[in-house]
């Protein structure tokens, strides 16, 4: 049941430092930072899936094959799971921040972490709907290129619609649901239009720095991964790139109140964890 | 039954259940004293959207600070932490609370073995875990994991768990190195669990 049954602890701690300096020295994914319980879950993960007995294997392998390494990128990052995920965040995004938004002239928006695009369809669904989507621009961006390559598909398997459907509806949508996707062969292909305004880029919080300027940063359930050195570069660069009284959306347990910016940004929509720039 | 959860070892008590668990903990944790000297951490399998009320159920049974574990919170000692909805809980090797969107397990999120094996790993042989009833085999593999770091793993007697498939399925995952007691005795065992008199 467990593939580390008989695997020294303590071994696999070692390699597995030695395996992230390795990824950082070769491909410049930086997961130095990364809360470790949960890296090391996927890793070891990784080793069972990929058929490796060490975290050492691994790294072997990994170090001498970038297209091995790709295959490891997919265990490493996690992905998202929902549309429309938290409903009440969207929620609040539509009745709150959407008036808002809606003064300027045209709209950034940068999607940070944005895995296979679960949230950009999410969020291009409550811009159309609301108006906004023609003069908006959106940066989804992700250090995973396999993720950003699904989110372009914009294809979902079809047995999650059903829940898309009822967090649409719990979110405020206003039209049927399937108005947005075509269903076919199993999977549900998302209206092309909706991806018209988006850039998929890739981009690390970790090692990358700000491309534009932004009205709204929604950064969800990325930042937990980070430890806190992380999480406040990550802030840092969210800070820097949204404009004066520029909206901060997270994860329903993340926030900036501990971080090193905290003093910078105030809470605007406290339960659905979005923040104002002061 | 002092031994059992010996101050002097144990520093942290995690908690796992499912159907029937709320009833069971509702046996249990008031028995924790005012003064307890560890953090304890419970992880109940509920229906999506019914988490968040453990905290406000629980805390008018329980004698110290009741709450809902944050990300990267610091584990403080005397104080009883339920794992928040729709995000697995972790426990990391510096003693704070990590939480993950990672697929679930044994169709639970949060799961009680990502708990348990994430405490295992932290803790090592100061930890104790608490198998409830349930009708999954959600926990095992983490009790294997608490044993295998030299931790203290107790289960509740499956003879009188309402559901007792997932006591069945710790007991084989730990290979007879479980305590197995009925609640009444875990329960003095949690009364038991008192700063060392100097």
């Amino acid at each position: 049941m467990n593939p580390l049954a008989h695997y020294p602890d303590s071994d696999f701690d070692i390699e597995l430092r030695l395996l992230i300096e390795g990824i950082y020295l070769k491909y410049n994914y930086d997961f130095r930072n990364y809360s470790p319980a949960s890296l090391k879950r996927r890793v070891a993960h990784a080793l069972a899936q990929l058929e490796c007995k060490t975290v050492s294997a691994l790294q072997d392998r990994i170090l001498h094959s970038p297209q091995h390494f790709l295959d490891l990128l997919q265990y490493l990052t996690v992905p998202v799971s929902e549309m429309f995920r938290d409903p009440s965040y969207f929620l609040a995004i539509r009745d709150k921040v959407v008036p808002i938004l809606s003064t300027y002239p045209s709209l950034k928006i940068w999607i940070a972490g944005c895995s296979t695009g679960e949230e950009v369809y999410s969020l291009a669904i409550l811009l159309h709907e609301e108006g906004l989507l023609e003069r908006t621009l959106i940066y989804a961006t992700d250090i995973n290129p396999h993720s950003l390559q699904r989110a372009e598909d914009g294809i979902f398997p079809i047995e999650h619609l059903k829940l898309f459907t009822a967090n649409y509806l719990a979110a405020g949508g206003k039209r049927a649901f399937s108005d947005y996707y075509t269903a076919a062969y199993g999977s549900a292909i998302f209206d092309r239009a909706l991806r018209r305004q988006v850039t998929f880029a890739d981009h690390s919080l970790a090692t990358d720095s700000v491309f534009s300027e932004t009205q709204l940063v929604s950064c969800r359930n990325v930042l937990i991964y980070f430890n806190r050195e992380l999480q406040d570069r990550a802030f840092g660069l969210f800070r820097e790139s949204l404009c004066h009284r520029g909206f901060l959306g997270l994860g329903s347990k993340e926030t900036v109140q501990f971080s090193s910016v905290a003093e910078q940004f105030e809470p605007f929509a406290r339960n659905e964890r979005i923040f104002r720039k002061r | 039954m002092n031994a059992i959860l010996d101050p002097h070892r144990v520093q942290a008590l995690v908690i796992g259940g499912s159907a029937g668990g709320i009833e069971a903990l509702l046996q249990l944790l008031p028995a924790l004293p005012a003064d307890c000297p560890i953090p304890v951490v419970v992880l109940v399998h509920l229906p999506d959207g019914h988490y968040s009320l453990l905290p406000d159920v629980f805390a008018p049974h329980v004698a110290l600070p009741v709450k809902e574990a944050d990300e990267k919170e610091a584990l403080s000692p005397g104080t009883l932490y339920f794992a928040p909805p729709g995000y697995h809980l972790l426990i990391e090797r510096n003693r704070t609370f990590s939480l993950s969107t990672e697929p679930p397990v044994h169709y639970s999120r949060p799961a009680i073995d990502v708990l348990f094996e994430t405490a295992a790993d932290a803790y090592g042989p100061t930890l104790a875990a608490l198998l409830l009833t349930g009708a999954n085999e959600d926990g095992a593999a983490g009790l294997a994991q608490v044993t295998r770091h030299g931790g203290t793993v107790l289960v509740q007697d499956p003879a009188e768990a309402r559901i007792p498939t997932m006591p069945l399925a710790g007991l084989r995952a730990t290979g007879g190195q479980a305590i197995v007691l009925p609640l009444a005795s875990l329960a003095l065992a949690l009364r038991a669990l008192r700063p060392e008199e100097r």
